[in-house]
C-alpha cells in the first residue's frame, strides 16, 4: 500500500475550499493551515498561462523531515503517511527546516503539525476531507501499489509533475499538466 | 459641516461589549426531537447531524451541520443527493461555520438613540423593539397608507418579510438580485424564449461541447453546480471560449480566451452571428420549425462581419470565425452562457437578447448539451386569507421601464426623496439580508434617500455597513440556528430540501420568520399568521409535499419525479414558447412596438480619459457579496481585495506589488481606504480590477473594518438600461492616488 494524491491543474479553480474543509476536519487554529493554494502566471497580456494548484506535504517516501526528527515524533508508517505524533514533538523545529515544501507548522500548542492525509477518515473508507470537498473534483487519492487504482491510472496516463523533484524526496502528490 | 439625522454610528455601541452569550435557552420550535436520533460518528467525536442549506450565497446547497456534544457546530457537509452541490460545498459553505462562531455578530435589538448630543446605538428587548417598529409602520400606514413602507431584501429572511409587507397591503418590494444582478438576462430571454433563465441556471453544461463565458467568470464565482459541471465539461473535452479583457481563471481553463476591449461585447456577439449565417452552421431546421424573424435577422446581421468587429474589439476576425465555427460545429451541444452578473454598460438586456439569439441560431435552447427545460415543485403557502390590494408598488414605481420583471431598487430609492411631483412616496424601509451599502450603486443618492425616510429597520446577522443608519437593528441568527422555508428551485429534476435548527440561536438573535411574525401580530396581521410557530408550517407542507420531517431529518433532499415531459425538445411534437408569437423571436415586435431596437445594435461607450483606468470589479470564490469578509474562516483566507495593475501601468505610475495606493474617480470620489496594489499581467493596461464587497466602514466588523476598498463606492456613475432599470456599472473610470488623501482628515 502506498498513498498517494494526485491533482489535476487543468480543473483546479484556486478556489481553496480543500483548506477550510481541512480547518474544520482537523480542528486547524484559525490563522495556519496544513494545506494551501499557490497560484502561478506565466507570459504576458494577452499570452498568459495560468496555474492553480494545492499544496500539502508531499507524504515524500524519502522524508527528511523523518530522518532529521530527534525524538522519532515524525514518522511513516507501512502505508507512506508522514505523522507527528504530538506528545513526543518537542517543537525544536528541525523538521519545518528540512521540508523543501514548507508544509509543516508549529501549532500553537508547541508541537509541529501538518497534513496527515486525513489518517483518521481513511480508517474508515473515507476520502481525505480536501478530495472528498472540492467541487471541481480535481483531486484524486488512492494506492499506487494497485494498478488499477484511479490515481496509478491517471498517473499512467497523463502528463504529471511534482515539485522539487530535485530535493530527490519522492513526493506523493503529483500534479496533472 | 450638518449633522444628518441619519448619520452613520461608527462607534461602538453603547453597552454592547456587556452584552455577553445571553443565549436564548428557549428553543422556539420546540424540542426538536426528531433531529436528535441522527447521530453520525467522525474523528473519535459523536457528531448530531441536522439538514440544512446554505445562506451564505444564494445557491442554497443543501448539507448537513455537524453538531458534537458540546452543542457546537464544528462542520458543515454538502448532501450528496442534493442537485445544487452534489455532496461538496463551496470554500463559503464549508466555511459557512465562521458566520455561527463569528463574534462580532449582531446580539441584541438596537435603536438609535441620542447622548450628550452624540449619536449611538443602545441595547432594547426585543419587545421594546418590536413594539416601536409597529407603532412606527402603523402611524406611517395611517398617514400615507401601507405602500409608503418598502421592503428591500435577499435571501430566505427576505421571503418571511415579503409576506409581513403583503400582508401588511404593501408590494413596495426589490432587492438587489434584479436591477443589480441578473434583471437585463431574465429580460433579454423572456423576449426571445419566452422564459427567464432563473436560479441555479438551466445550462446544460456537464453534456456541451462548447462552452462560451462572456464575462462571466465561472470557478471565481463559486456557483456550485455550474461550477462542477465546467469540471466535468474539461474532463470531457469541451472547447471552452472565454471572452473576457481580464484572464479570468475560467479564461485560463479556455481553448480560446479572447481578450476583449471593455464594453464592446455587442460587436462581437452580432459578427457571431454573421459568421454563423453566411458560413450556413447554425441550426437551419430549428430555425424554421421554432424560430420568427430569421430573415430579418440575417439581412441585418449581414454588414456585420469579422472586420468590422475588429476595428471596434480588437479580436482578430480569424479568431472570430474560428470560435464562431467551434461553436457552430457544437451545436446544438453548446452554450452562450447567459452570465448572472450582467449590468455593465446600459445596454444590458440588448447584449443578453443577442446571447439569446446566438443560442438559438446555434439550436441549443431545449437541446442536450445546450439549455435543458427546467422543473421545480411548487411548496404550497400555508392557507391564509388574500392580501390585500395595494394601490400601488413596484410595478407603478418603475412605470418608466415597460419590461421590468421585478421591483427596480434604484426606483424605490427615487421614491423615497422628497419630491413633489412623486406619485410614490415611500416613507420607510425595512431592509433585510442585504447590505444596501455596497449593493447599491450611486451611494450618494441611496444616502440622501436614507436621511429622508421617517423610519429605517435593519435585520442582519452582522453589523454590516447598513445596519450603522438604521432606526431599529433586529439580530437575525443565522441559518444553522434556524428552521427556514423549504427550498425548492429549478433544476433538471425537481426536488426540495430542508433547513432545520442545528442549535439555538447564539445570543439574543432570533430567526426572520419568528421576527416577521412578531411584527404581523402587532400590527394586528394575526390572521396571516394562523400558526403557532414556523415549525408547525414546515411540518404542514412537507405533509402536502408527501413527506415529514422525520423522513427530511433522515435524508435532507427528496428528489420527484419530472411532471412537465422530456428535458430536451422532443422534435416530433410541435413546441410552444412563452414569448407571445410561441416562437424564438430573433425579431422582436414587443421591443418594437415599445420603441426600442428588435434586434440587438452596438453603440459606443465612453473610454477612460488619459490617467483613468477603466474600474473592473468581480468575485473571489471565498467570499460572498460584502457578507463574508468578516467570517473568520473565509478571512482567513482572503482579508482584503487587491488592485489588479498591468504591468506597463505600475512602470508608468512607478507602482509595486503590495504598495498602498487610494483611488479618485471621475467624479471626484476618493477612496476611504487604500488597497494593496498587485502587478499582473492577467489584467489590460487600460482597467483595473479587484473583487467586491471589501472596504468595510464599520468598526464593529472588527476582522474587515477598513480591509481594502469598496468598489462600490468607486461607481457613482450608473448607465440605466432603458428597458429594465438595471443600473450599468461598468463605466466608471478611477485614477491611483500613491499619497494617502485622508493625511490630514479622520475618516
Amino acid at each position: 500500500m502506498r498513498y498517494a494524491m494526485v491533482i489535476d491543474t487543468l480543473k483546479c479553480v484556486g478556489c481553496s475550499d480543500c483548506v477550510v474543509a481541512c480547518q474544520t476536519e482537523n480542528d486547524v487554529p484559525i490563522g495556519y493551515c496544513r494545506d494551501w493554494v499557490t497560484e502561478n502566471v506565466s507570459g504576458s497580456y494577452p499570452s498568459i498561462e495560468l496555474e492553480l494548484k494545492s499544496e500539502r506535504c508531499n507524504h515524500c517516501e524519502n522524508a527528511p523531515c523523518v530522518r532529521c526528527c530527534p525524538t522519532g515524533a515524525s514518522h511513516q508508517l507501512n502505508n507512506g503517511i508522514v505523522l507527528v505524533t504530538a506528545d513526543e514533538c518537542i517543537g525544536c523545529g528541525a523538521c519545518i527546516e528540512s521540508c523543501p515544501y514548507d508544509a509543516r507548522y508549529q501549532h500553537p500548542d508547541g508541537y509541529v503539525d501538518k497534513c496527515t492525509f486525513c489518517h483518521h477518515r481513511l480508517e474508515k473508507g473515507q476520502l481525505p476531507a480536501c478530495v472528498a470537498v472540492c467541487p471541481t473534483k480535481c483531486m484524486y487519492f488512492g494506492d499506487l501499489d494497485n494498478q488499477n487504482s484511479e490515481v496509478s491510472k491517471l498517473l499512467k496516463n497523463r502528463k504529471w509533475k511534482t515539485l522539487a523533484p530535485e530535493a530527490g524526496t519522492k513526493p506523493k502528490v503529483y500534479y496533472l499538466i | 459641516m450638518t449633522t444628518s439625522r441619519r448619520k452613520f454610528i461608527k462607534i461602538s455601541a453603547l453597552g454592547l461589549g456587556g452584552v455577553a452569550a445571553t443565549t436564548s435557552a428557549i428553543n422556539m420550535f420546540g424540542s426538536n426531537s426528531y433531529l436528535n436520533t441522527l447521530v453520525k460518528e467522525n474523528v473519535g467525536e459523536k457528531f448530531k447531524i441536522t439538514p440544512t442549506y446554505c445562506e451564505v450565497c444564494f445557491w442554497k446547497c443543501a448539507a448537513w451541520a455537524y453538531t458534537n456534544e458540546d452543542g457546537e457546530i464544528k462542520k458543515i457537509i454538502g448532501n450528496e443527493d442534493d442537485p445544487h452541490c452534489h455532496g461538496r460545498l463551496c470554500p463559503r459553505g464549508t466555511g459557512g461555520v465562521g458566520m455561527y462562531t463569528d463574534e462580532d455578530r449582531l446580539k441584541t435589538p438596537l435603536i438609535r438613540t441620542t447622548v450628550n448630543g452624540e449619536e449611538t446605538f443602545r441595547e432594547a428587548s426585543w419587545d421594546e423593539a418590536l413594539d416601536l417598529i409597529a407603532s412606527k409602520f402603523n402611524g406611517i400606514k395611517e398617514k400615507h397608507g401601507a405602500e409608503s413602507l418598502a421592503l428591500l431584501k435577499h435571501g430566505c429572511p427576505g421571503w418571511h418579510f415579503e409576506h409581513l409587507y403583503k400582508s401588511l397591503g404593501s408590494d413596495t418590494i426589490a432587492e438587489p438580485a434584479y436591477a443589480q444582478c441578473r434583471g437585463p438576462r431574465e429580460t433579454g430571454f423572456a423576449l426571445t424564449f419566452g422564459s427567464w433563465v432563473g436560479s441555479p441556471e438551466p445550462t446544460d453544461i456537464r453534456d456541451t461541447k462548447c462552452l462560451v463565458l462572456i464575462g462571466s467568470h465561472i470557478g471565481e464565482n463559486m456557483h456550485n453546480s455550474q461550477v462542477q459541471e465546467m469540471s466535468d465539461a474539461i474532463d470531457n473535452g469541451a472547447t471552452i471560449i472565454t471572452v473576457d479583457p481580464r484572464f479570468s481563471t475560467a479564461a485560463s481553463k479556455s481553448k480560446h480566451w479572447l481578450a476583449i476591449k471593455p464594453s464592446t461585447d455587442i460587436a462581437l456577439l452580432l459578427s457571431w452571428m454573421h459568421v454563423l449565417i453566411k458560413e450556413e452552421l447554425y441550426d437551419k431546421e430549428y430555425v424554421e420549425k421554432y424560430g420568427l424573424g430569421f430573415n430579418e435577422l440575417k439581412e441585418y446581421v449581414r454588414q456585420f462581419t469579422p472586420e468590422w468587429a475588429y476595428g471596434i474589439t480588437t479580436i482578430k476576425p480569424e479568431e472570430i470565425r474560428k470560435t464562431a465555427r467551434a461553436m457552430g460545429h457544437a451545436a446544438p451541444a453548446a452554450i452562450v452562457h447567459p452570465g448572472r452578473h450582467v449590468v455593465w454598460y446600459g445596454d444590458d438586456t440588448q447584449r443578453e437578447r443577442a446571447i439569446a439569439i446566438l443560442n438559438g441560431l446555434l439550436g441549443s435552447w431545449g437541446r442536450r448539451g445546450g439549455f435543458y427545460f427546467k422543473e421545480k415543485i411548487n411548496v404550497p403557502n400555508f392557507p391564509h386569507p388574500a392580501y390585500p390590494e395595494p394601490k400601488w408598488g413596484w410595478k407603478e414605481i418603475g412605470e418608466n421601464f415597460p419590461l421590468a420583471q421585478m421591483g427596480i431598487t434604484n426606483e424605490l430609492i427615487n421614491a423615497s426623496i422628497p419630491n413633489k411631483n412623486n406619485k410614490y412616496p415611500i416613507k420607510a424601509w425595512m431592509v433585510a439580508g442585504t447590505n444596501l451599502i455596497k449593493s447599491i450603486p450611486d451611494t450618494i443618492q441611496l444616502k440622501k434617500a436614507m436621511d429622508a425616510l421617517d423610519f429605517l429597520v435593519v435585520i442582519d446577522t452582522m453589523p454590516t455597513d447598513i445596519t450603522g443608519y438604521a432606526d431599529v437593528i433586529l439580530p437575525e441568527c443565522t441559518y444553522l440556528e434556524r428552521s427556514d422555508i423549504v427550498r425548492s428551485a429549478t433544476n433538471r429534476q425537481p426536488s426540495i430540501a430542508v433547513r432545520f435548527a442545528a442549535v439555538t440561536p447564539k445570543y439574543n438573535s432570533k430567526p426572520g420568520a419568528w421576527i416577521a411574525k412578531e411584527i404581523g401580530e402587532r400590527l394586528g396581521l394575526s390572521k396571516y399568521y394562523n400558526y403557532k410557530d414556523f415549525d408547525e408550517v414546515i411540518d404542514w407542507q412537507l405533509k402536502e409535499l408527501g413527506t415529514s420531517k422525520e423522513e427530511m431529518a433522515k435524508i435532507g433532499v427528496k428528489r420527484y419525479p419530472r411532471k412537465s415531459g422530456p428535458m430536451y425538445l422532443n422534435e416530433d411534437e410541435t413546441h410552444q414558447f412563452g414569448t407571445a408569437s410561441g416562437k424564438i423571436e430573433f425579431y422582436s415586435q414587443e421591443l418594437k412596438d415599445l420603441g426600442f431596437d428588435p434586434m440587438p445594435t452596438y453603440t459606443a461607450h465612453p473610454e477612460p480619459p488619459q490617467g483613468f483606468y477603466r474600474l473592473n470589479y468581480g468575485r473571489s470564490p471565498m467570499h460572498t457579496f460584502s457578507r463574508t469578509a468578516n467570517n473568520p474562516n473565509l478571512n482567513a483566507l482572503k482579508s482584503e481585495n487587491n488592485l489588479w495593475v498591468n504591468p506597463k501601468v505600475a512602470r508608468i505610475l512607478g507602482l509595486k506589488t503590495n504598495q498602498k495606493v487610494w483611488l479618485k474617480n471621475q467624479d471626484d470620489i476618493i477612496s476611504n481606504f487604500s488597497i494593496k496594489v498587485r502587478v499582473t499581467e492577467r489584467i489590460r493596461w487600460d482597467s483595473v480590477y479587484m473583487v467586491h464587497g471589501f472596504g468595510h466602514d464599520n468598526k464593529k466588523l472588527t476582522r474587515a473594518y477598513g480591509k481594502g476598498i469598496d468598489d462600490t463606492k468607486m461607481i457613482s456613475k450608473i448607465f440605466v438600461d432603458p428597458i429594465m432599470g438595471g443600473t450599468g456599472m461598468r463605466g466608471n473610470f478611477v485614477s491611483i492616488l500613491t499619497e494617502n488623501p485622508h493625511k490630514n482628515t479622520e475618516i
